[in-house]
């Protein structure tokens, strides 16, 4: 009984809908006439005519995104190789007094793990979301890295689910330079390829450590998220 | 007896001479005009970009039916439950419905509009439910027991000391009025929050219909954290925020984040295709997508109106509008204020109770002119005026102009009339403001430039 009026309603919307639309509307920006189709949607090529410049060679695009990290107060570290990655890890896990660890088993993850020695709540097996509460930070493998925007671009499947970027104080992500791309575009393009067969539940451009401006427009960090974003690139 | 017109002209009165609340809107603005234009000029055209926004746009609403089943083919392919909601009513319905199947006591919200515009957290908690609005600025309106004053700002009329009063009040936790100290009080409360929630609502700003997903934008965290810890997902989302492609967000993102926070880009934008698939460990195990209709058929209806429908609900045209900026949010009465507000409420609630809100512009275009998506909002309010007037015609009006046309098509005697003015205003000097003035309702408040000493035709005879 209930199914039948669920599927009626949904039947009754989309009878209105074509209803409506029985009568066309003028194209954009136009005041006069009407139109039935769009002739066409922009291309990645249209949209990049029209988004902020990202510069050509890799040296601009890794400089524009540690400009744009520096802006949305984000720590971004680029490294040469493995070990020094992991002794600048080493050097905030001290720095900060982590006590417990959050992370996933990523390329780069288990490894950077490994090295600090201390107890890690892996989120690839169920755990309990107070525990991952009680950590002092989550340590995450990315997508991409988005010169444009300064995002870090994650998935459920990527990051080690949802809440692991999110919930504990500190969010570390571990990243390779090849990652980075240019654009927006290009991490829709990206995204496309990857997961096209089949996306994982949750995807998400991460641009800055979790900001709040709603006391008098004045920005305040870790309004509910991470109060601190490190990207280390190596 | 008070209607939303003799309530908006008594709110609109008061507050526009307050200028306190004035003094407090324009700092707000004020920081946010400068970021939302650097934001623009970053963009390589923005114009194009505006037009491109707008063709999108224009392709999901004018092919709506296909882009919406697409949509929840889509989504439910990967095992989300799609509810259908003609009404406020049935989307009150449903959500009462999931949350009783499930047991739910605590309920955590991110920012949903929707929600406002079917008074949810009324009916949830009028059902026993707890109901925590995450949301920083959503978190202090709740607690205040008042609507959001802006759609992207909910608590941008109140300052830090007010809102140490009411967590003082409320919270029994204010230990200062810093900003940053406040915040970290909600933080807390809050946390606790979203790991008692049974269940978690949000809102979304586009549907996907190629990939069957719902993109949200936020940047505390409070969406990702509602979207990640209960063990049930309800998404209320009006049916005209489909985009067709994934791809389009890559314009849609930006765009949103330059001309609602000023922003290049909002710190969380987040798109989910459904429950916790195989392989995820955590998010919910139920995801529901509530799709609304309520009245945006109609609105669909009227072809001349119809791109109201490609809002995105950036807030931009509040934020330029001279009107919003004395009157303020919550004047309107609406779910939805400013520009836009006054565009679609009288056709989403009613033309006769909600006419006033059209009248409630300078026709300045400002509001047109800021739309990403090119609404062109300040025709919109013509037209709804004219509407109207056709609806029911005002007999003063009518009068006026039946007193106008003669004046005003006899030349000699629209000369006389401006030479006579031209002393009435000199003589209207004496008792100008005073409770003598004939014209005391317009004039208390307002100067009219005084009339020519010359008309145009005078001085072209004139000119050597």
């Amino acid at each position: 009984m209930v199914e039948d009026a669920l599927v009626s309603e949904r039947d009754n919307m989309l009878v209105r809908i074509r209803e409506a639309l029985s009568v066309a509307a003028p194209l954009p920006g136009q005041d006069h006439g009407t139109a039935r189709e769009m002739p066409v949607l922009s291309s990645i090529a249209d949209q990049r005519r029209v988004l902020p410049a990202v510069g050509q060679s890799f040296d601009e695009q890794l400089a524009l995104f540690r400009a744009n990290a520096a802006e949305l107060c984000g720590e971004f570290r680029l490294f040469n190789d493995l070990d020094a990655l992991v002794a600048e890890l080493k050097g905030l896990c001290a720095a900060e007094g982590w006590q417990r660890l959050a992370s996933h088993g990523g390329e780069l993850t288990g490894a950077a793990c490994q090295a600090l020695g201390l107890p890690v709540l892996l989120t690839d097996q169920a755990f309990d979301k107070r525990e991952l509460a009680a950590c002092d930070v989550g340590i995450t493998d990315c997508d991409a890295l988005v010169a444009q925007t300064g995002s870090v671009l994650v998935t459920s499947r990527s990051a080690g689910g949802r809440a692991l970027s999110v919930l504990p104080p500190h969010h570390v992500v571990l990243a390779r330079r090849e990652q980075l791309v240019p654009d927006l575009p290009a991490a829709f393009a990206l995204l496309k390829a990857k997961y096209g067969g089949g996306y994982p539940s949750m995807i998400s451009f991460i641009t800055g450590p979790s900001r709040t401006g709603d006391i008098e427009r004045i920005l305040v960090l870790g309004a509910h998220g991470p109060k601190k974003l490190t990207i280390l690139c190596l | 007896m008070s209607t939303p017109a003799t309530q908006f002209n008594q709110d609109a009165r008061r507050l526009s001479a307050d200028l306190r609340h004035r003094q407090t809107i324009q700092t707000a603005m004020g920081k946010y005009e400068v970021a939302r234009d650097q934001r623009k000029a970053a963009f390589h055209d923005w114009q194009a970009a505006r037009q491109m926004a707008a063709e999108t746009k224009w392709e999901a609403v004018n092919h709506l039916d296909r882009h919406l089943e697409q949509f929840v083919r889509n989504i439910e392919a990967r095992g989300t439950k799609v509810h259908w909601a003609g009404t406020a009513q049935e989307a009150r319905d449903l959500i009462l419905g999931i949350l009783r199947e499930k047991n739910a006591r605590v309920i955590v919200k991110s920012k949903a509009m929707t929600s406002e515009e079917i008074h949810l957290n009324e009916a949830m908690e009028q059902s026993g439910y707890e109901v925590v609005e995450s949301d920083l600025g959503e978190f202090i309106v709740q607690l205040r027991e008042e609507p959001p004053y802006h759609i992207v700002f909910p608590a941008m009329h109140l300052t830090r000391d007010e809102i140490k009063d009411v967590f003082q009040r409320k919270l029994g936790d204010a230990p200062s009025n810093n900003p940053e100290e406040l915040t970290m009080v909600a933080r807390r409360v809050l946390r606790e929050k979203y790991l008692q929630a049974d269940v978690g609502i949000t809102g979304a700003n586009f549907a996907i219909a190629e990939t069957g997903m719902l993109s949200i934008t936020e940047n505390e965290g409070n969406a990702r954290l509602t979207a990640a810890l209960p063990r049930t997902m309800i998404t209320l989302v009006g049916i005209e925020k489909v985009l067709p492609r994934l791809e389009d967000l890559a314009l849609f993102l930006p765009m949103l984040s330059a001309m609602g926070t000023g922003q290049t880009l909002s710190c969380y934008n987040t798109m989910y295709g459904g429950p916790r698939q195989a392989g995820e460990t955590d998010g919910p195990e139920e995801y529901h997508v509530v799709l609304l209709d309520n009245h945006r058929t109609a609105l669909l209806a009227d072809a001349e109106q119809r791109d109201s429908l490609h809002c995105i609900r950036c807030g931009a045209c509040l934020n330029v509008c001279p009107i919003f900026r004395n009157v303020g949010g919550h004047t309107y009465g609406t779910t939805y204020s400013g520009p836009i507000g006054a565009v679609i409420t009288p056709n989403l609630r009613g033309l006769n109770d909600w006419k006033h809100l059209s009248y409630a512009s300078s026709l300045c275009g400002a509001c047109t002119e800021t739309c990403p998506v090119k609404i062109n909002l300040h025709h919109h309010l013509l037209q709804n005026r004219r509407n109207a007037s056709r609806q029911k015609p005002s007999w003063w009006q009518k009068a006026a102009f039946k007193a106008f046309a003669p004046l005003a098509t006899r030349p000699a005697l629209w000369s006389l009339v401006t030479k006579m003015g031209r002393l009435g205003q000199k003589l209207h000097g004496f008792v100008k403001g005073s409770r003598l003035d004939p014209a005391y309702a317009w004039t208390k408040t307002r100067d009219l430039p005084p009339i020519a000493q010359r008309t145009f035709k005078e001085w072209w005879r004139t000119r050597s």
